[in-house]
């Protein structure tokens, strides 16, 4: 987790995880290379063929809705998005994303369109739009997700501990 | 001066807990289904080969059930393996939706559960902590017998009055959401109180529950009363069950109040189950297809109501109308009540007890541009397997006066 730069692909609210990975691909779920082909097909159905590594998602309030499946965090995180950008996150999917090492960001998005260019630094806790040379605060993660995204993911935070993330 | 939630959680920790606060709980219950399960199995397989106490875990069979197609046989038949092989509960084709078969036989007030599926809280209607979680964090529940939590602030919704003939709990839960929004409670535990939700039965109080978390929440509780008891006791016999009320001076981060009686039946319009419309504003929109069922209003009450509106008649000629029982124990209530008759003769079609076209999978997929009208709890773009579809929600007896009109309809025409 040291910068993260890329392009922007720009969203607005309540993007359901139906969006993110629709119902009728259920039958891939076994096969996650083929299931991540339709990555957001619902929202943009060019996106899984402009997405490129270390792009950036980028949302309006509440990214994630609905339903549980994981798959909607692993999908983007076979795309190879370097993080997820949103004004909010629905529950499931932020738990989602932190468990299987997808960066999920809570900022201002308002300032982020379409094809802009960021860099993001996590440790800082800062968006520099580089397109529109400016600087945007991201809102800190708790200490327990910041610890599970550092070893990129809960399995393997588990597998390296031992232990679940919180010790009492 | 605790909330539901904030109580269920010291009670399992032996210390009091605020909101905010990061903890390891123990987890009475894990569940699974074969859409979450194939990647919960896989995932565990990563970490673990120890199922803490296969007793308290679930795999169910109720999503694409029976299976459509080879691929999702052979994910049922790797979930059938692992199930067996660790002595876990599993529950096959015919026996229903997950979240039914918890309230009905398994699902007790005070528990904490996770199920690898979003409606999970509906067994919150049970004053169970029950909430939602991705495949992996069911995997660890089921490898450690406890999973890590945050102590979620609570928001109390209370609900005065009584809702008047023609408007049920659906169209109450669905005006909730519409002035909330989508994200009006994420992350929150949901409480709802009043005299509104004391006089609902507690079947149609689980169709509340279930849909808390289209307004974000992490649970959707209701304190436990004479009714949630006669509930229980009816199905499980006469056991003692834990009593689970807030404190009278919890503190909530923030009230809502709404009045019954001047709630309309409504429908969720497409693509947002916050896009709420009365009745008023709809009627008359043409449809395609209505559909009857799922963990929202799948329940021997409301096949009760929409048989009432359904007998002696037939549906609209251009509408598919199809009926699923949410668990085996409905479906032979319904037989037994000759409710299925009455469906059948209506001109529905009648399926196996699952999740049945909700998830968009078989069983009922719309055809390009078509309107679909459904109990289930979600309308959004794609969800019923066809992105150019538009699916409203309602309450059983909006739908089935719909069917019989083949447009959008005032139910209380017909009652």
């Amino acid at each position: 987790m040291t910068i993260l730069r890329g392009r922007v692909w720009k969203f607005g609210d309540n993007i359901s995880t139906d969006h993110i990975i629709p119902g009728r691909y259920y039958h891939l779920r076994s096969n996650l290379p083929e299931l991540a082909k339709h990555v957001m097909e619902d929202a943009d159905p060019e996106f899984p063929k402009k997405v490129k590594p270390g792009d950036f998602i980028v949302a309006g309030k509440n990214f994630g809705m609905g339903s549980s499946r994981e798959h909607a965090a692993i999908v983007i995180k076979l795309a190879n998005v370097s993080a997820v950008i949103a004004k909010s996150f629905a529950r499931i999917f932020f738990r989602n994303a932190i468990n299987n090492g997808l960066p999920v960001i809570i900022a201002d998005t308002d300032k982020i369109d379409d094809g802009d260019e960021l860099e993001v630094d996590l440790e800082k806790g800062v968006i520099r739009n580089l397109t529109k040379n400016i600087e945007i605060k991201i809102q800190p993660l708790p200490k327990v997700m910041l610890d599970i995204l550092k070893e990129g993911g809960i399995v393997e935070y588990i597998k390296k501990y031992s232990r679940l993330p919180v010790t009492e | 001066m605790a909330t539901m939630a904030e109580k269920i959680f010291s009670w399992k920790l032996g210390r009091d807990v605020e909101p905010g606060e990061f903890v390891v709980a123990p987890v009475d219950i894990s569940y699974f289904q074969d859409g979450t399960g194939p990647l919960g199995i896989r995932r565990f397989n990563e970490f673990s080969d120890n199922v803490a106490d296969p007793r308290k875990v679930h795999f169910f069979i109720d999503h694409a059930s029976p299976s459509p197609r080879k691929e999702l046989s052979n994910d049922h038949r790797f979930i059938r393996e692992f199930a067996r092989r660790m002595g876990t509960y599993l529950h096959e084709y015919g026996e229903g939706i997950s979240h039914q078969i918890m309230v009905e036989e398994f699902a007790k007030p005070g528990d904490i559960i996770v199920g690898a599926d979003s409606h999970t809280c509906t067994l919150g209607a049970l004053a169970a902590f029950a909430t939602g979680v991705g495949s992996t964090d069911a995997a660890i529940a089921m490898s450690e017998g406890g999973l890590w939590f945050r102590i979620p602030e609570s928001y109390r919704i209370e609900v005065s009055g009584e809702l008047e003939k023609g408007v049920y709990s659906k169209d109450l839960i669905l005006y909730i959401i519409g002035k909330l929004g989508a994200d009006g409670a994420t992350y929150k535990s949901a409480e709802f109180h009043g005299e509104a939700i004391s006089k609902l039965s507690q079947e149609a109080r689980f169709t509340i529950s279930n849909m808390a978390i289209e307004m974000g929440a992490k649970v959707g509780l209701i304190p436990t009363d004479d009714e949630t008891f006669r509930y229980l006791k009816s199905i499980r016999g006469d056991q003692e069950f834990l009593n689970v009320v807030p404190d009278e001076d919890a503190s909530y981060e923030k009230t809502f109040y709404f009045d019954a009686k001047n709630i309309p039946p409504g429908v969720a319009a497409p693509h947002n189950v916050d896009n709420w419309k009365p009745i008023d504003e709809v009627a008359g929109t043409p449809i395609n297809q209505v559909y009857i069922g799922t963990c929202t209003n799948g329940r021997i009450e409301d096949f009760r109501i929409a048989a009432q509106i359904l007998k002696g008649r037939k549906k609209h000629r251009d509408v598919t109308l199809i009926i699923a029982p949410a668990s085996k124990r409905v479906y032979i209530q319904a037989v037994t009540e000759g409710l299925i008759k009455i469906f059948i003769e209506a001109g529905g079609v009648v399926l196996p007890p699952g999740c049945g076209p909700c998830v968009g999978i078989h069983a009922g997929v719309p055809a390009d541009n078509e309107v679909v009208l459904s109990t289930q709890n979600r309308n959004f773009k794609g969800r019923m397997g066809n992105p150019s579809a538009e699916i409203y929600l309602a309450s059983p007896a909006t739908a089935a006066a719909s069917a019989l009109k083949g447009v959008i309809t005032d139910p209380r025409e017909y009652l």
